[in-house]
């Protein structure tokens, strides 16, 4: 058995997990100062069941003596958690989420788990676990414009396949790597899952020390891989070599050159959700999208990750050239990205998401289709209301 | 442990949890409500096949994507016995362990399987017959063989937790 220094789940998962811990005859849990619950699913509630979760999570959490991130407090869980200095190097997480795998962008073994293994964790603190394989995933080169974290992940897992990873981590290193800023990096990690891995692990490093630099307790201790240490695979990507991105419906996997999309019509664009709904997300989507429109044809949903995310793009001017441009700005949400609500597609329609996921029926119905992307890809795609490279459209 | 029953095919590979349970019926937390939106993104005349005989037989990576544990309590709300597949997602197959519902890596049974094959399962003697052909059941970690063994992690962890 695995101990976890942190527990957290959300409005989906959490009330399940409550009653999993319940069933195993556990009142409270296992230390209060280690559990966190965020409401970002089906927020602002959409129906009246939704928002009995979101009660039900909120009494629990009072109960429990546990933190507690309600709406307009908050974000979407993993990039809330590393902003609020949940996340330090070397910590064992478990989230009730498969994309816990974004935190291992600042070096923790972050995991996602079902409902009744979170159960065990709140009430024991503890979940088990045989010891993944690493996969080594080396970024050489420096990359080239218009190309950002999502093009990296989207790279490996159009190279070793959406079952590539399955039993293992994927641990990032290289130049390339390096030279990632942390929202890039949680671009790359919180994808980790879509190849299989359990989780996608930046070692920490001056970067990493930055960004916690008065966000958490001094103290803590970067964990890497030892010298000898005895890889499942290598895999190399020449950051040089690399376009934009995209996955094509309806597998992460799909993916192609930008080149191979080019011409698609588009009735949606979404940028947001745990993998790009960053600052550095939306500058990208501001400086494609100022002083131009969204095209006729085309709907644009903005979603900054978190609420201090949502504060810095308005102080900066952002949230009104997305306005300004015809998008729509949403309060931080996981929303449309899992179907849930705020912007589901309809049959036929075709969008442009920097989220992570396009399985089929994901975004809406399943006659829908979505392709994943880059915030400047996004960007590019609502105005030219087609998919284009956004070097057509300039920055 | 000896789980029988009649093969279910679900056909394909990298068949995800989205199209087993889209994300809008999320907020259900009653598994007599989820069972009837299992498989809705995917094919629902699937759900016509199931029931206390079936055994859901299944191809690579099956259940890859979000940790809804919804289709694990659909599966099991519909009395399925066990999983046979070419392959699990992680966090997908984790569910089954945890939620008492058998789960078995076992591709060349797998493949050997067809609609309505009569399938035999012996934990204790590693094997997997498949109309009458023996294939083996590959081993398990410790854990997992313990926590089947239980009945789940309820019963598991409930058992440490005194």
């Amino acid at each position: 058995m695995v101990r976890c220094d942190l527990v957290f789940a959300n409005d989906v998962s959490g009330p399940l997990a409550f009653r999993a811990m319940e069933r195993m005859e556990v009142e409270s849990v296992f230390d209060p100062s280690k559990v966190v619950m965020v409401a970002d699913h089906f927020t602002p509630a959409k129906d009246a069941k939704s928002a009995e979760l979101q009660r039900r999570m909120k009494e629990w959490s009072e109960a429990q003596g546990v933190t507690f991130y309600d709406q307009g407090r908050g974000g979407i869980e993993h990039t809330l958690l590393c902003e609020e200095g949940w996340i330090v190097p070397g910590l064992v997480v478990a989230g009730g989420d498969s994309h816990t795998c974004t935190l291992g962008a600042l070096g923790a073994f972050a995991t996602g788990l079902g409902s009744t293994d979170i159960g065990a964790c709140l009430a024991l603190g503890e979940f088990w676990q045989p010891v993944p394989g690493t996969i080594k995933v080396d970024f050489t080169g420096e990359k080239r414009p218009f190309v950002t974290g999502k093009d990296l992940i989207l790279a490996v897992i159009g190279e070793i396949g959406v079952g590539g990873a399955t039993n293992c981590v994927l641990e990032f290193g290289g130049a390339g790597a390096t030279a990632l800023s942390i929202d890039e990096r949680l671009a790359v990690s919180n994808m980790a899952v879509e190849a299989g891995a359990e989780t996608g692990l930046f070692p920490a490093d001056e970067t990493t020390a930055a960004y916690l630099d008065g966000r958490v307790e001094p103290g803590w201790a970067p964990e890497r891989s030892d010298e000898d240490a005895v890889f499942a695979q290598t895999v190399e990507i020449d950051l040089s070599a690399l376009e934009p991105l995209i996955a094509l419906p309806h597998l992460p996997g799909n993916v192609v050159p930008i080149a191979e999309a080019i011409g698609t019509k588009i009735e949606q664009v979404y940028v947001g959700n745990c993998s790009n709904g960053t600052m550095t997300d939306l500058r990208q989507t501001a400086e494609i999208l100022r002083g131009r429109s969204v095209n006729d044809r085309c709907r644009m949903i903005v979603v900054p990750a978190t609420q201090s995310i949502y504060r810095q793009a308005l102080a900066e001017g952002l949230l009104d050239v997305f306005v300004e441009a015809g998008a729509m700005v949403s309060t931080p949400t996981c929303g449309a990205c899992f179907g849930g609500h705020m912007g589901v597609l309809a049959a036929g329609e075709r969008a442009v998401s920097t989220t992570n996921r396009n399985f089929k029926g994901r975004m809406g119905s399943p006659e829908a289709e979505v392709h994943l992307a880059n915030a400047y890809v996004a960007a590019a795609a609502a105005v030219a209301g087609e998919i284009v490279h956004p070097g057509e459209v300039g920055a | 442990m000896i789980v029988e029953g009649l093969a279910v095919v679900i056909p394909g590979d990298d068949v995800d949890t989205d199209v087993m349970y889209p994300g809008a019926y999320l907020n259900i937390e009653d598994p007599a409500e989820m069972k009837e939106h299992l498989f809705d993104g995917y094919d629902p005349s699937l759900r016509d096949l199931l029931g206390p005989e079936a055994i859901v037989v299944t191809g690579r990576n099956f259940g890859l994507g979000s940790s809804r544990e919804h289709v694990v309590q659909a599966l099991k709300a519909w009395e399925v016995q066990a999983l046979v597949g070419e392959s699990y997602a992680r966090i997908f197959r984790r569910n089954c362990v945890n939620l008492g519902l058998p789960v078995f890596e076992a591709p060349d049974a797998a493949r050997a399987a067809r609609a309505g094959s009569r399938i035999r399962i012996d934990t204790d003697a590693g094997e997997i017959d498949v109309d009458s052909r023996t294939f083996p059941a590959p081993a398990v970690p410790a854990i997992v063989a313990e926590v089947r063994a239980a009945g789940g992690l309820i019963p598991w962890t409930k058992e440490r937790a005194r």
